[in-house]
């Protein structure tokens, strides 16, 4: 019991469960999964499918963070693949084809990934603060985005595209399954290999783990290209659902979601403790809350408002000064009295 | 195993961070280069268009970008501590919002203005506040400070709303002329005693010195006995007032309040700074840079206005180019090992 209160997915998850249980209240059939066509259909299969791509961008966001990183760049790199990928489609000669569907896709990435890269560039080589270097390209994406769409929303027509991110196989929606293939990867990549610890060791002190003869660099490197490859398949996912290019809106504050999402997952900003189901946690705590407040009848203008109150009491409580405080409650550890010893 | 003295070659001048160990003129280096941008790009402009070699042009970068100064020169000061405010845009949409919808109630201006002024600086002591004693960083503190203006303007209306008072109308359409047929807007003289004032507070008094102090480094300026804590406070309160004001500057511009409005204003205010020569890791810049900052913005959109052929996202572009360029001669300037 004592484990598992220590442990920090706790919270969010009762958090979580919470908004679920004061949803089910408001509406009998909210937790209710039917099959329809071959399909599940319900409100907990909706939270799955639309906060799947905030899932994605928070877990590459997630590791950025873990190298005491951020990324401002995620929204931007979302209405860049998006509009890659709906006008390569756009002006192909069969728009509807799966191969046209594909290679628009491949091509997005692709796209996503150069960007990662540079923005990994200007991080671990150049030096430059994370949060500086990713506005750049949050700045130049947009425009970048507009001038690949022409400033138009450009809209398609292609089954195959479509399913990215509307679809469904195995009875789940397709966007979460893609959403957990990457968690899978990310999860088994970081845990079962070196790499998360070394991304945690880069994150508490990059220059002791220099000296300790990792390649801190590299490491810096590696995860802002995997943040901007996930913003990158969101973007896809985001684009397809509407069959459109939205330069303007697409991904609009998503980067900021993103990092609640991580927040509120139990990343610390501070860089080093990460955990991938805090921040996948985290996110659906963000989507189940925009689900409330429609469910609760709360005027949809107020969400912002009810999210900035949420966010600012998960960062309160988080603080070290509030912990301080909230120890002071809890009945002191039993030490050794010689550990009283004056420091 | 190198004898110890290759491990840590002797410090240089030049190693050190910051503009400020440099010797003579060059701590002014960046922000003489932003100028000599802005005269360059004066010039070309002048050399391409020939109506654009006037001095009107050069008065309308003040009127058109009043807002964007007084945005510029709060973020100056809390950017010099190396904090960051990404409130500010969702600040001024909510001075704008509460602006009109009191003046739409019928209420006078002399009571709406000093509340939207008390508004904004009460939300920037508040994040101030957090940041201080709940030791959060300013990034997220201040992104929740922009969900919940933004949404505050929401509740507000969803809707415009026009500004149909007398006050707010003749100071949108006042022209003050200057010598020949050159003229500016009131706006931009609120702006140029906002900048004079700044320029004072940030040069001539202890405040202004605790706030480089605290960009240089925190802890040594805790450990001479300068007031950290409060000067850390105040330059989020300072950030919080410049957007009221710009606030009412950018409704006397618009005549309206919009939920939407001044949306990504945040940051074309910390590209202003950057540009105008400011660390971003604190301590070393000057308010006067951020107004050059705002002018080299201004003078790019007034470019592409000229062109025509331009559309307008190559704005974005080209800010963002800017951007990369002076953070990388920033890097050039401040060698820091990472």
């Amino acid at each position: 019991m004592k484990s598992l209160l220590k442990n920090r997915l706790t919270w969010p998850l009762v958090a979580l469960l919470a908004l679920l249980a004061l949803n089910q209240v408001f509406r009998a059939d909210f937790l209710a999964l039917r099959m329809q066509d071959g399909h599940l259909y319900g409100s907990l299969i909706d939270i799955l499918r639309n906060g799947a791509p905030t899932v994605l961008i928070a877990l590459g966001m997630t590791l950025v963070v873990a190298t005491r990183g951020i990324d401002l760049s995620v929204g931007a790199i979302v209405a860049i693949a998006g509009a890659i990928s709906c006008s390569y489609i756009a002006s192909s000669s069969d728009p509807s084809s799966l191969a046209t569907a594909g290679t628009a896709a491949a091509i997005a990435v692709v796209a996503g990934l150069a960007l990662g890269v540079w923005n990994g560039f200007l991080v671990s080589v150049i030096g430059v603060q994370p949060i500086i270097a990713t506005l750049v390209l949050m700045t130049a994406g947009r425009g970048v985005a507009q001038l690949v769409t022409g400033g138009q929303i450009v809209s398609v027509s292609n089954d195959h595209y479509k399913s990215i991110g509307a679809g469904y196989a195995f009875t789940l929606p397709i966007s979460i399954l893609i959403t957990a293939a990457v968690f899978v990867l990310a999860a088994v990549l970081t845990r079962r290999t070196a790499l998360g610890t070394l991304i945690e060791a880069v994150g508490i002190n990059p220059v002791a783990s220099r000296l300790a003869g990792i390649r801190a660099r590299n490491i810096i490197w590696i995860v802002y290209v995997f943040s901007a490859l996930c913003a990158a398949i969101a973007g896809l996912m985001i684009s397809s659902n509407v069959t459109a290019a939205d330069a303007n809106n697409a991904g609009l504050y998503i980067e900021m979601d993103a990092i609640l999402a991580v927040v509120i997952g139990g990343t610390s900003l501070a860089g080093g403790r990460y955990s991938l189901v805090g921040t996948v946690i985290g996110a659906f705590i963000i989507q189940t809350l925009t689900t409330t407040v429609y469910t609760l009848g709360i005027p949809p203008e107020v969400t912002l408002v009810f999210k900035a109150l949420v966010v600012l009491s998960v960062c309160l409580l988080q603080a070290p000064a509030a912990r301080n405080a909230l120890r002071r409650f809890r009945p002191a550890p039993k030490l050794p009295a010689k550990e009283k010893v004056a420091i | 195993m190198s004898p110890l003295s290759t491990l840590t070659p002797p410090l240089k001048k030049s190693s050190a961070i910051g503009y400020g160990r440099l010797r003579g003129g060059a701590r002014y280096a960046p922000t003489l280069a932003t100028l000599g941008l802005f005269l360059a790009m004066f010039a070309v402009g002048a050399g391409m268009y020939p109506s654009f070699l006037s001095g009107q042009v050069l008065l309308n970068l003040f009127i058109d970008n009043t807002f964007l100064t007084v945005l510029a020169v709060g973020m100056t000061f809390v950017i010099l501590t190396g904090g960051i405010d990404l409130s500010v845009g969702a600040v001024v949409a909510l001075s704008m919002m509460v602006c009109a919808s009191l003046l739409q109630a019928g209420w006078n201006p002399s009571m709406v203005i000093p509340l939207v002024i008390l508004i904004g600086g009460g939300l920037g002591t508040l994040m101030g506040l957090v940041i201080q004693y709940f030791d959060i960083q300013p990034f997220i503190v201040t992104l929740a400070g922009m969900f919940l203006a933004r949404g505050l303007c929401y509740v507000i209306s969803l809707d415009s709303i026009p500004v149909t008072d007398p006050f707010f109308t003749s100071m949108a359409q006042a022209r003050i002329p200057l010598a020949g047929d050159l003229f500016i807007s009131p706006g931009v003289l609120i702006a140029v005693a906002v900048v004079a004032v700044a320029f004072f507070i940030l040069h001539h008094t202890r405040f202004g010195r605790t706030v480089y102090a605290l960009g240089g480094n925190e802890h040594s300026a805790m450990l001479m006995g300068l007031n950290v804590k409060g000067t850390k406070v105040a330059v989020y309160a300072v950030s919080g007032l410049c957007s009221a004001v710009a606030g009412l500057l950018f409704s006397f511009y618009s005549l309206s309040g919009y939920s939407l409005a001044a949306q990504g204003m945040e940051l074309d205010a910390i590209a202003a700074v950057v540009i105008g020569g400011t660390l971003l890791t604190g301590g070393t810049g000057y308010v006067l840079g951020s107004v050059v900052g705002v002018l080299v913005l201004g003078i790019v959109q007034t470019f592409i206005a000229y062109d025509g052929t331009l559309s307008s996202w190559w704005t974005k572009i080209v800010i963002g180019g800017l951007l990369l360029v002076f953070i990388l001669l920033q890097r050039l300037f401040s060698r820091k090992t990472y």
